[in-house]
């Protein structure tokens, strides 16, 4: 029974088409100012952190130890301890990181074990970071007995950051397609052979993208390094065992905390060099991205 | 020349489909050689040519649509005929890169014209997709969207209703409007994109190659549906498979894509004519199989 | 070629083994860390409890941990938390929300190019910095001259929430960001043949849609915000008050826990003791937020 032959039209259509299309063009107004503001706002940061500065960045600022005295400043120990922390980092988490990420999706894929490993790790990727610092306290420093040390922190980073490298290595291994572990088992590879010789070097790129961002991420943050005690006042260089330390963000940190202006001078210079140290990283990080994506055509 | 066969009843559900195999006139379709017949053109394309960026896509094409029918546009993949279609209901102005040349006339007016917002075109030139497009929302709402942004004063339920009478659907759905729309069939997801898509009442409605993703059962649905609604409406489909243009159409267009790799059109005629006593080669080519 | 050098035994070799054993330590190594971090904070808590009342550690709003006579109510960091964070997000979603869209639907590849490199800049800055900025930019030459310098000092909860808020702005914008522009081509071709306008395509298709993803990545930015301690520590203060007043210097449990660190607090101290329990209402409250995220996901994660 077909109700269709006849038109009966009960209604009208009333588009309205200069309203709609007004309401949208607020809308993507709307959209303009927001990013306008975030724009204005980096403008802002940055022009404020340069003109105060500026002024203090010299040669003998970055050569020179901190100082009771506004013009003999400077933050070498604080440059060293952050660039031996960085390097410590990275050289612990990268390994770690990369190879629980193997593990979990080479080796344990979809089975109940890795849902609990990868939900435990995904929780952790939310822990505030200061959380960590009171596990770096009671573990490293007090447990084990490493004391305030470069050391204790970069172990405490390390935990930090791990979550953040295995996500970020499980995405770059998860892009290698399937076709090249099964062209690899078919002539006869073991699973870490295919792991080492056929997976790897295909999400290298994507790896090490993820592990030098991560370690920029730990030279950035310092709230764990406070509970270990990190010092903010340290007139020596810093040895990576041993040695009290402190690191940029934490040097920054002291001398805004002063009443006198000049030293928020100091702080101003001390970020321009942390900013350009996370430059440097991220520069490294798209180069070596780019070098290794050269071998690499599916 | 044949004339008009069985008149096709919409909800019989096809028991063989030997019974439905190829023949070239089985829906019912006016006898093209009677005098009295009226040919009013609603769309018309004039030397219209398709560009994304540089690269000429469709070249310098002059079709006329009739009122109230069928036209199929059939070629070898790749020659243009999905761009031509979205041309005509200016689907392809969200392609960046994309523009067009000619004119492109819904009863007289120029869709390409400036100040036309192609919004407005939307609304009187509607589109059901190669692979069904509900939205994750119900049936109900599916079959409403349409009307209510378009500012539809009226009864609601009565209009998703008749919508989904027209389309065929509403016994299917009739207790499950307030379902998914994705929880349907395939047959049933493209008759509802169908629906919703003539709840707007366009004048025009183009399907772009509507049952490639389908099974053949449905397929032949849709083909009947098609018979019904070419009363309300024109309907321009772009299909590559060639027994459904004959099956099915009143009108056949045949494009190619020439050496520059631009589409153009070869010839335009009835459909029984295309098929039977084409006028050029490169459609008897075409026709029988011998490319694309 | 002999027939020992192609044998087909089963045993997988030692090495392989050991290796895979090397592996499953590195991946467990996620466990340990969240078994430490429960076992610390629980028993150090435990410590605490044992010389002051949890029930008045919960409940009460007044917090003195360095000037006699103390007072140990949780609520006042707490609240200082609360304040900082709702401020942040008031800044963060719209400024994130808008930006994802106008990324994922309005901007052309080249602005898209530009404008993400961006939104990446403020995300990797180091916190410190948007402390830093707050002290002495934000507070001074934009907030004091608004609302009036005897209205509100350098140090407030405003200006930590206005830069949190700006750093959070990134992670909603990314992972919405990403929830829009998954879905799929063909239904936002359908709302546009019925001739919907760009708007509603945004507001009536591809929100809804996406709604899952933009809700957890709210919900992950207010976590974010919870945990900060670098920016707020340096903006907002170090008065520890029940306030919900923005213009409040305020003490948040973040800036508490780094304070107690910082200081010649004595390790066996009753302060030092209250760091953990505030650390553990911290852990608490950021856990069960990001367990609400994965679950909010699930649960409605539109299928197309």
């Amino acid at each position: 029974m077909s109700a269709n032959a006849t038109t009966i039209p009960s209604g009208t259509f009333n588009p309205s088409l200069a309203r709609r299309k007004l309401t949208g063009t607020v809308f993507y107004g709307a959209c303009i100012v927001a990013v306008g503001i975030l724009l204005l706002t980096l403008f802002l940061l940055l022009y404020d952190v340069f003109r105060s500065g500026l002024p203090w960045l010299d040669v003998d600022f970055i050569t020179g130890v901190p100082s009771r005295r506004v013009e003999r400043a400077g933050l070498f120990p604080a440059l060293i301890g952050s660039l031996e922390m960085g390097a410590m980092v990275g050289v612990m988490a990268f390994p770690i990181g990369v190879g629980a990420a193997i593990y979990l999706t080479e080796y344990a894929r979809d089975s109940w074990v890795n849902r609990i490993l990868q939900t435990n790790i995904s929780n952790l990727a939310g822990v505030p970071s200061i959380i960590y610092g009171i596990l770096g306290l009671a573990l490293f420093v007090r447990a084990l007995e490493l004391g305030p040390t470069v050391f204790a922190g970069a172990l405490t980073l390390t935990l930090l950051i791990l979550p953040v490298v295995i996500i970020a290595s499980i995405e770059a291994l998860k892009a290698v397609p399937g076709n090249q572990r099964e062209g690899a088992y078919a002539l006869g590879a073991t699973r870490w052979q295919m792991v080492r010789r056929s997976v790897l070097p295909a999400a290298a790129p994507g790896i090490m993208t993820g592990v030098i961002l991560a370690m920029a991420r730990a030279i950035g943050e310092a709230a764990p390094l406070l509970l270990i005690g990190a010092a903010t006042f340290v007139t020596f260089t810093p040895a990576p065992f041993g040695t009290a330390y402190t690191v940029l963000p934490i040097q920054i940190l002291g001398w805004a905390q002063l009443p006198n202006q000049d030293f928020h001078g100091l702080s101003a210079a001390a970020i321009i060099v942390i900013l350009g140290v996370m430059l440097l990283l991220n520069g490294l990080a798209i180069v070596i991205r780019i070098r290794l994506s050269r071998h690499i055509q599916w | 020349m044949n004339t008009q066969l069985s008149e096709a009843p919409i909800h019989d559900t096809p028991t063989d489909g030997a019974e439905r195999s190829i023949r070239i006139a089985t829906f019912p379709r006016d006898d093209p050689s009677s005098p009295d017949r009226q040919r009013s053109y609603i769309v018309e394309l004039q030397d219209v040519s398709c560009y994304y960026g540089p690269f000429r896509a469709v070249r310098n094409v002059g079709i006329k649509i009739e009122e109230h029918a069928i036209t199929a546009l059939i070629g070898p993949s790749g020659c243009g005929k999905s761009t031509l279609l979205r041309t005509i209901n200016r689907m392809n102005d969200l392609i960046p890169s994309y523009r067009s040349e000619g004119r492109v006339l819904l009863d007289g007016q120029d869709l390409f014209a400036k100040g036309v917002d192609p919004v407005a075109v939307r609304r009187r030139v509607g589109m059901v997709f190669q692979k069904p497009n509900p939205f994750p929302k119900t049936v109900w709402e599916n079959v409403a969207f349409g009307p209510k942004i378009n500012g539809y004063k009226g009864d609601l339920n009565e209009l998703v209703e008749r919508s989904l009478r027209r389309a065929a659907l509403w016994d299917d759905v009739k207790d499950k409007l307030k379902q998914s729309g994705l929880a349907l069939s395939g047959g049933q997801q493209q008759r509802l994109c169908i629906a919703r898509t003539i709840a707007v009442n366009p004048e025009v409605i183009l399907m772009d190659e509507p049952c490639s993703a389908l099974d053949p059962r449905s397929t032949l649905q849709i083909e009947e549906l098609m018979a019904e609604l070419k009363r309300e409406y024109t309907i321009v489909i772009v299909t590559h498979n060639m027994q459904q243009a004959a099956r099915a159409s009143d009108t056949t267009v045949f494009m190619t894509m020439g050496d520059d790799r631009a589409g153009y059109v070869v010839e335009q005629g009835e459909t029984v004519g295309i098929f039977t006593n084409p006028r050029h080669q490169l459609t008897e080519d075409y026709v029988s199989g011998r490319f694309g | 070629m002999t027939a020992q050098s192609t044998s087909l035994s089963l045993r997988r070799p030692f090495s392989e083994r050991v290796i895979e054993t090397l592996l499953f330590l590195a991946a467990s190594l996620g466990v340990v860390t969240t078994i430490g971090i429960v076992l610390v904070l629980a028993l150090e808590t435990y410590h605490f409890f044992e010389e002051i009342n949890p029930v008045d550690f919960l409940t009460g709003t007044v917090w003195s941990a360095s000037i006699k006579p103390y007072h140990w109510g949780v609520l006042a960091l707490v609240s200082g938390t609360v304040l900082v964070a709702g401020i942040a997000m008031i800044v963060g979603v719209p400024l994130g929300l808008l930006s994802a869209v106008l990324l994922s639907e309005y901007a052309s590849p080249r602005v898209r190019t530009v404008l993400k490199p961006i939104l990446e800049v403020i995300a990797g800055i180091p916190t410190i910095v948007l402390g830093f900025f707050a002290i002495n930019f934000l507070s001074p030459e934009i907030l004091r001259p608004l609302i009036g310098e005897k209205n509100i000092g350098i140090f407030s909860a405003l200006a930590g929430g206005i830069v949190v808020g700006v750093l959070i702005t990134p992670l909603i914008a990314s992972i919405s960001e990403d929830a829009m522009r998954a879905v799929p081509r063909g239904m936002r071709e359908g709302a546009y043949a019925m001739g919907a306008t760009r708007f509603e395509v945004i507001r009536k298709v591809i929100f809804p849609a996406a709604v899952s993803g933009i809700m957890a990545s709210i919900i992950l930015a207010m976590s974010r915000a919870i945990g900060e301690t670098m920016a707020v520590l340096l903006a907002v203060g170090q008065q520890p008050q029940f306030s919900f007043d923005p213009r409040d210097s305020v003490q948040t449990m973040t800036a508490f826990i780094a304070q107690i660190s910082m200081g010649e607090t004595a390790q066996g101290s009753i302060q030092f003791k209250s760091l953990f329990a505030v650390a553990t209402v911290l852990f608490a409250v950021t856990l069960v937020l990001n367990l609400i995220s994965s679950w909010v996901v699930r649960r409605f994660r539109t299928a197309y």
